[in-house]
């Protein structure tokens, strides 16, 4: 990849998150942003080949350190936010 | 179908899945949904991830997602409502260090296998520092959170700031421009980051808090973002940039309704402390008990609540659904008015009442409920200060003047639950105290709301 080709991908990226993202009401503004953070995650992809490349004992330890803290992000983040939300829509489904 | 073009197909459809998903993060009715979808998109890319050729050995793969699951499931499991804020702040801490050594061992990968090359470099030194600043500035928010660190910084802060800032500076270019060799130079370029972002986060008091964990989720998807141009991986740097622009409109979103720019709330004067409340207000205030409050209630027929961070602490949300219950019993209208900074994260007051029980149709946001406080009898503040403080609007010289607040002194009466009259986090006294038609309660907010619940039943 070019870092020309690099640069557009995060440049579109940027402008969509900041699509995506214009009016969200205030009871989602945590769920949002737990949910997010639990994507931005998604450096995990990167730590998996960091610890499993077996390039020198520094860079495994590094990786799998990294392993470890992006994996309690990625499974945290997620888990919290389904948490919260199913506590936003238990009200709804029981008066149905 | 080569396992390269598996793997480039596979983070395609994670891609597609985090935008679908974060989309439906944004309405209550499909949030839930794309929560799921968020997940789904991960579990694709951990997957496809693994049949990468240059992965060799997998235990220690094993291992640490192992770690990380249980850790992650047990905290996200157990964690109290309340304390929400906190989490979030260490999850955001937790993802910029994981980016930080993610970049730290590829960059030393590279440079070993002599495959590096100036946008390697750059990335690699840009990560260091944002992630590392992620990662201190968030656990120095956990520890203020947590109410253990109390630390507001030291006289000469600022400078000290400037100058750890133009040397982490100088490592970032050195690594980057000069000498991209430089192992040395980026272990010292995350240690100034982490530095950094200590010192940037402890000046930072509680009220503004909103706008800190905001950015720390914005710069935490940065630093992915960034990563991904070390790694040269394109699902990094998409999803890592849809995370950077969401929190970056949630920090936007929080600075408006404080009236604040980000620098001012980074890098601006720490509001002074000021004497304490006794002083200020003297003998002016009238307070009340939660027998006439009850009376108060009795006759009213419309109400309206404005929790604060006072609830958080004193964990009342679920007191406070039993006042609403036995106040709808009698016909009279409850509705809550809740201000975008009240508590320390963004909608901190709605993930409390929603555990609570009470309905989000009862929640009203400063725009709905502004209008209405004209129309209600008894307006209860529960814990909340500078966010109805009137200063706000009629005293241009006020620190927070022009800051969005909630009309509260529209109201008939106003009932404070406050457990003393110590000034806000601002420091700020609050006119609406001594203000005509205001009662002071003087109590913890769970027992004065569970007070003034049975007084209402049994008369």
């Amino acid at each position: 990849m070019t870092l020309l080709i690099a640069f557009t991908l995060f440049t579109l990226a940027v402008f969509l998150g900041l699509e995506l993202i214009s009016k969200v009401p205030a009871t989602l503004h945590t769920p949002l942003m737990s949910g997010s953070n639990a994507i931005s995650g998604i450096t995990l992809i990167g730590a998996l080949v960091s610890a499993g490349a077996d390039h020198s004992t520094l860079t495994t330890v590094l990786g799998f350190f990294a392993v470890v803290l992006a994996t309690i992000n990625v499974v945290g983040g997620f888990v919290v936010t389904n948490r919260m939300l199913s506590m936003f829509t238990k009200r709804k489904k029981r008066e149905s | 179908m080569s396992r390269a073009n598996v793997i480039d197909l596979g983070y395609l459809v994670a891609a597609v899945l985090f935008i679908v998903g974060l989309k439906g993060l944004g309405r209550p009715r499909t949030a839930p949904r794309g929560n799921l979808m968020g997940a789904t998109g991960m579990l694709i890319a951990v997957l496809v991830t693994l049949v990468d050729q240059s992965i060799l050995s997998y235990q220690f793969l094993a291992i640490g997602l192992a770690i990380g699951i249980a850790i992650g499931a047990l905290l996200a499991l157990r964690v109290q409502m309340t304390s929400m804020p906190e989490l979030v702040a260490l999850f955001n801490g937790f993802g910029g260090g994981a980016s930080v050594l993610v970049a730290a061992s590829s960059f030393i990968e590279i440079n070993e296998l002599g495959n590096s090359t100036g946008q390697i470099a750059v990335a690699a030194a840009v990560t260091s520092l944002v992630g590392a600043m992620t990662l201190s500035g968030s656990m120095i928010a956990f520890g203020k959170l947590q109410g253990r660190l109390t630390w507001n910084g030291f006289r000469g802060l600022p400078i000290v700031r400037i100058l750890v800032a133009l040397i982490s500076l100088a490592f970032a270019v050195q690594i980057g421009g000069f000498q991209p060799e430089g192992q040395l130079s980026l272990w010292l370029l995350i240690a100034g980051g982490f530095l950094l972002g200590i010192l940037c986060a402890v000046p930072i008091g509680g009220a503004d808090m909103p706008v800190v964990i905001a950015l720390l989720n914005a710069l935490s998807g940065v630093a992915a973002s960034t990563t991904g141009f070390v790694l040269d991986n394109s699902l990094l740097i998409i999803a890592g940039s849809l995370v950077g622009a969401s929190g970056l409109v949630l920090t936007q979103i929080m600075c408006k309704a404080m009236n604040r720019s980000l620098l001012d709330v980074l890098f601006g004067a720490a509001p002074s402390a000021v004497d304490s409340g006794d002083d200020i207000y003297g003998d002016q205030v009238t307070s009340t008990s939660a027998e006439e409050i009850a009376m108060l209630l009795e006759i009213a027929e419309r109400v309206v609540i404005v929790p604060g961070y006072g609830m958080a602490v004193a964990q009342a949300q679920h007191a406070v659904r039993e006042l609403m219950q036995t106040l709808q019993a009698s016909d009279i209208e409850v509705s809550f008015g809740i201000h975008p900074v009240a508590g320390r994260m963004p909608g901190h007051m709605n993930v409390l009442l929603a555990e609570a029980e009470i309905d989000y149709e009862h929640l009203l946001d400063m725009d709905q409920v502004n209008p209405t406080f004209k129309r209600a009898d008894v307006t209860i503040v529960i814990g909340a200060n500078d966010v109805v403080n009137p200063a706000a609007r009629n005293d241009p010289d006020s620190p927070i003047a022009g800051m969005p607040i909630l009309d509260v002194d529209d109201s008939r009466t106003v009932v404070v639950v406050k457990r003393s009259l110590s000034p806000g986090f601002a420091g700020i006294a609050n006119p609406l105290f001594i203000a005509d038609n205001t009662l002071l309660y003087f109590s913890d907010a769970r027992e004065g709301i569970l007070e003034v619940t049975k007084a209402l039943t049994e008369s």
